[in-house]
């Protein structure tokens, strides 16, 4: 008896999962509503303000996807999830889309079924101690105590990391930022470690930012993606095209305060192609020719959302970096629009 | 009769179809194996679900990722473990996390819970006040509250490890200070004696006793004895006190300093020291233990890559062949008791059977203990972020701990009470009628009885204390919920193995542990004849 109420209970969670694998893009707009897989609260990238609007560069990517296939950028219901809940929550079809600074990786492509549609983020894992610590390198963690987040890629760095420099540490696992960050105020690790926007974010709301610093080595590469179901390509193309839009948008210099004037007077083609004057791209995919300008006129360009929720004009202050255009010796590159 | 006539009927008549829902003698059977037969195909139906939708999900199930490579720290690791091993050894190290807490926490929860049963029928009104106070406040609390509550209060309130470290500035103190001593080293003995807080409280006291003892010394040796006699006598306890205050005070007897270039001198200590002989330090990540280590251990082995170390194997059996020994002792001496009612005096043979060959074998194998401490450079400066040597007993492992005690033995508390409650009150009547005092009628008839009504209940509080272990994920305790069905389901993916192995896991513990406890029960329960 016991077995067989375990078994229900799976299939019961699966059979639910079941139904709402198929078309993705069907089931969004029947449900007139994108559910999106955000961080539990990562200043800058997915936290809810205090009138609990969500806000931040991962939130404004769903906003933009929702303004594409809905035509309505507020149409999201945004799903905090962990970094232990966040694939299980996709793969089960409880979220139609994943924007939660998640790292791509070969198991994560090829042995999870996601697809990772873009990189929004370039980033990589650093550490962050107190200055009193006298610490100026992460070679010289030698037997200190580190706070990291369970589930996810730094858990494995760390320890690849310290087996390859032959040092020993002691790991705290825990569950999401704020705890973490709670755990390293409180002196219950020596440093905490996550990839280096989430330290710098995490800097920017410590009280006494000042006596953190994040060390130089950056041991990983984190390149930090929306994701969705493997299998469902209609919808990984809008997704990845919608990311894209914003990048040509940034490229092109169409902004959201000028997107109608823009729209109103290129004669650029590759401009006219993407707001939808010339061409018949958005039914390609099932949406209409304005979804373009729809996910552009949401939160503006890459870079406007960039410089809005991480850059240097906010209290976290990250440069562009390797996320500066690819004209401006970064990695953000679009693919052409034709 | 009704029976009687069917039962011709039916040998008379031969099987009919129809009487397999008219006959009463069929239709439970035939209702029985229908539901059966709805049952199974319920659950074949649900199977087939699964495994529809894994495949449509292009998943398969698939137990290969118990033997990759893990690649993730465990933090507590009972057996060998590195980021090398393989995800089941990740598994077993969980299993044994859990185990662990389990263990400890039955037993101090067992304790814990008897005690406040018991004091909670207390006719003192005040202790069984606070013990009512007491189950009220731990069992109306969510459990993952008090653990949440229980690892803040210890991990906030305890110093950082860096408290205990020797820095550079303390020890430039030292040297001031050194320094000083060296030149109000001139002064005399005078000088040092002037120096002894006269005016402290401990002089005091120390002074009072002093006045005290003396005079009572002096009283008593001078009713008995003449005037020189007593003065010795005297002389002998006034001369420990000295003694001892000499021990007591010598610090003070050091040479004078000045205040203010004292004052003016840094800490020369560590701000946070440790306890007991300097071998127990609570920092807020842990509790830094010393480790039992031997010089001579007798090696071990691998079975099923679960390693055996027979020094403890060793320890392990002289103990329980120790135990052994001391129950015939122990009954030997009871049947000398009911022949003769003389009881020989076996305290000594039962302390060395118990005692002497341990600590022969210990020593024959080398035991000391190493405490924990920072190392050092040739300056004397600790060095590192953490206690090296010892063993840290980590928070999360002690907060669950105490949370669980706390919480469980609440609910044991109400089953003992209820035990003890349900015990008619003429047997405590009988007991006391035959002159036994009341510890002992507790002991020897309360208790005995009251248990075949404790245990049952106890068993489950056991099992809910097991599973409850999986909410140490709250306070980053990795066990076989935070290894099994954390990090290794998300680094691998394996949502539907994982939680499949989990259950079964969860519920063979939980199985073994009811099957242990019946057994007992069968042991204790009321004999009837």
């Amino acid at each position: 008896m016991k077995k067989s109420a375990i078994i229900g209970a799976l299939a019961a969670s699966t059979m639910l999962a079941g139904a709402a694998s198929a078309a993705t893009l069907d089931d969004v707009k029947a449900r007139g509503e994108l559910n999106c897989g955000v961080n539990v609260g990562l200043t800058g990238f997915g936290m809810a303000d205090a009138n609990g609007t969500w806000v931040g560069f991962d939130v404004d990517l769903c906003r933009a996807v929702a303004a594409a296939v809905l035509g309505d950028p507020t149409k999201v219901k945004f799903v905090p999830t962990t970094g232990e809940t966040r694939f299980t929550a996709l793969a089960s079809g409880e979220v139609d889309l994943l924007v939660r600074n998640s790292t791509a990786t070969f198991t994560r492509d090829v042995d999870l079924k996601f697809d990772f549609v873009g990189i929004n983020y370039y980033d990589g894992q650093g550490f962050m101690v107190k200055k009193d610590l006298g610490v100026s390198s992460a070679k010289e963690l030698e037997g200190a105590t580190v706070c990291i987040q369970t589930g996810t890629t730094t858990e494995l760095n760390l320890a690849d990391f310290f087996k390859a420099n032959n040092m020993t540490y002691t790991p705290v696992t825990v569950q999401d930022d704020s705890e973490a960050q709670r755990q390293y105020l409180a002196g219950a690790c020596d440093a905490y470690t996550t990839d280096a926007s989430g330290l710098a974010a995490g800097r920017a709301t410590m009280a006494d930012a000042e006596n953190h610093i994040i060390l130089p080595e950056i041991i990983s590469k984190e390149p930090l993606g929306p994701a969705v179901r493997h299998g469902d390509n209609v919808w990984g193309d809008i997704v990845r095209w919608t990311y894209n839009a914003l990048l040509i948008a940034e490229e092109k210099g169409i902004t959201k305060a000028n997107i109608e004037e823009v729209a109103g007077s290129s004669t650029d083609p590759e401009i006219r192609r993407l707001l939808g004057l010339e061409g018949e791209m958005g039914k390609m995919f099932g949406l209409d020719n304005d979804w373009a300008k729809r996910a552009i006129a949401a939160n503006g360009n890459y870079g406007e959302i960039f410089e809005a929720n991480l850059g240097t004009g906010t209290p976290i202050g990250l440069a562009r970096g390797l996320n500066a255009l690819w004209t401006q010796g970064g990695l953000q590159y679009a693919w052409p629009m034709r | 009769m009704a029976f009687a006539t069917s039962r011709a009927e039916a040998s008379k008549g031969g099987f009919r179809l129809s009487m397999l829902i008219y006959d009463t003698r069929f239709r439970a059977i035939t209702l029985q194996v229908i539901a059966l037969v709805l049952f199974l195909l319920f659950i074949g139906w649900l199977t087939d679900n699964v495994i529809r939708n894994l495949d449509a999900k292009g998943k398969d199930i698939n137990f290969g990722f118990l033997w990759v490579r893990a690649g993730y720290d465990i933090e507590q690791t009972l057996i060998p473990y590195t980021n090398d091993s393989t995800h089941g050894r990740a598994v077993i190290i969980g299993l044994l996390n859990t185990l662990v807490v389990a263990f400890f926490g039955c037993i101090l929860a067992t304790a814990v819970g008897v005690a406040v049963g018991v004091l909670r029928l207390s006719n003192n009104w005040l202790i069984s006040r606070l013990m009512t106070v007491y189950v009220e406040v731990f069992r109306n609390v969510p459990l993952l509250l008090w653990i949440l509550l229980t690892f803040v209060v210890i991990s906030e309130t305890m110093p950082a490890p860096a408290a205990f470290k020797i820095t550079p500035a303390i020890l430039e103190s030292r040297a001031a200070l050194d320094g000083l001593t060296a030149q109000a080293g001139g002064h005399g003995l005078a000088a040092r004696l002037a120096g002894l807080q006269v005016s402290s409280f401990a002089f005091f006291l120390w002074l009072l006793a002093f006045i005290g003892i003396t005079g009572a010394t002096w009283q008593y040796a001078r009713s008995r004895f003449d005037a020189g006699k007593a003065a010795l006598i005297t002389a002998v306890p006034a001369a420990l006190w000295i003694i001892a205050a000499l021990t007591i005070f010598s610090p003070s007897l050091s040479p004078v300093l000045a205040e203010n270039e004292v004052s003016a001198i840094g800490p020369t200590e560590p701000a946070a020291s440790k306890f007991f002989f300097d071998s127990i330090a609570l920092t807020n990540r842990g509790t830094n233990i010393p480790a039992p280590l031997l010089d001579r251990p007798l090696g071990g082995t691998e079975i099923a890559s679960v390693p055996v170390n027979f020094s403890v194997l060793a320890v392990l059996a002289v103990i329980i062949v120790s135990g052994i020994a001391n129950r015939s002792v122990t009954r030997r001496a009871n049947k000398l008791q009911e022949e003769t009612g003389l009881r020989p005096t076996t305290w000594w043979i039962s302390l060395l059977i118990l005692f002497l060959p341990l600590v022969l074998l210990l020593t024959a194998l080398g035991l000391h203990w190493e405490l924990p401490g920072f190392p050092v450079n040739a300056q004397g400066v600790s060095q590192g972020f953490n206690f090296q040597g010892g063993i840290q007993v980590m928070h999360s492992f002690t907060a669950l701990l105490i949370a669980l005690t706390l919480y469980t033995s609440a609910f044991i508390a109400e089953i003992v009470r209820a035990g003890i409650q349900a015990i008619p009150g003429g047997q405590s009547e009988a007991a006391a009628a035959l002159g036994l005092r009341p510890g002992r009628t507790m002991k020897l008839v309360i208790l005995p009885q009251a248990l075949r009504v404790i245990i049952p209940p106890l068993i489950s509080q056991y099992l809910n204390l097991t599973k409850n272990t999986s909410l140490g994920i709250a306070v980053s305790y990795l066990d076989l919920r935070g290894t099994l069905g954390g990090i290794t389901l998300n680094q691998t993916g394996r949502e539907l193995e994982c939680m499949l192995l989990m259950m079964l896991i969860y519920l063979t513990i939980s199985l073994i542990i009811s099957s242990g406890m019946n057994a007992f029960n069968s042991a204790v329960k009321l004999k009837e004849r």
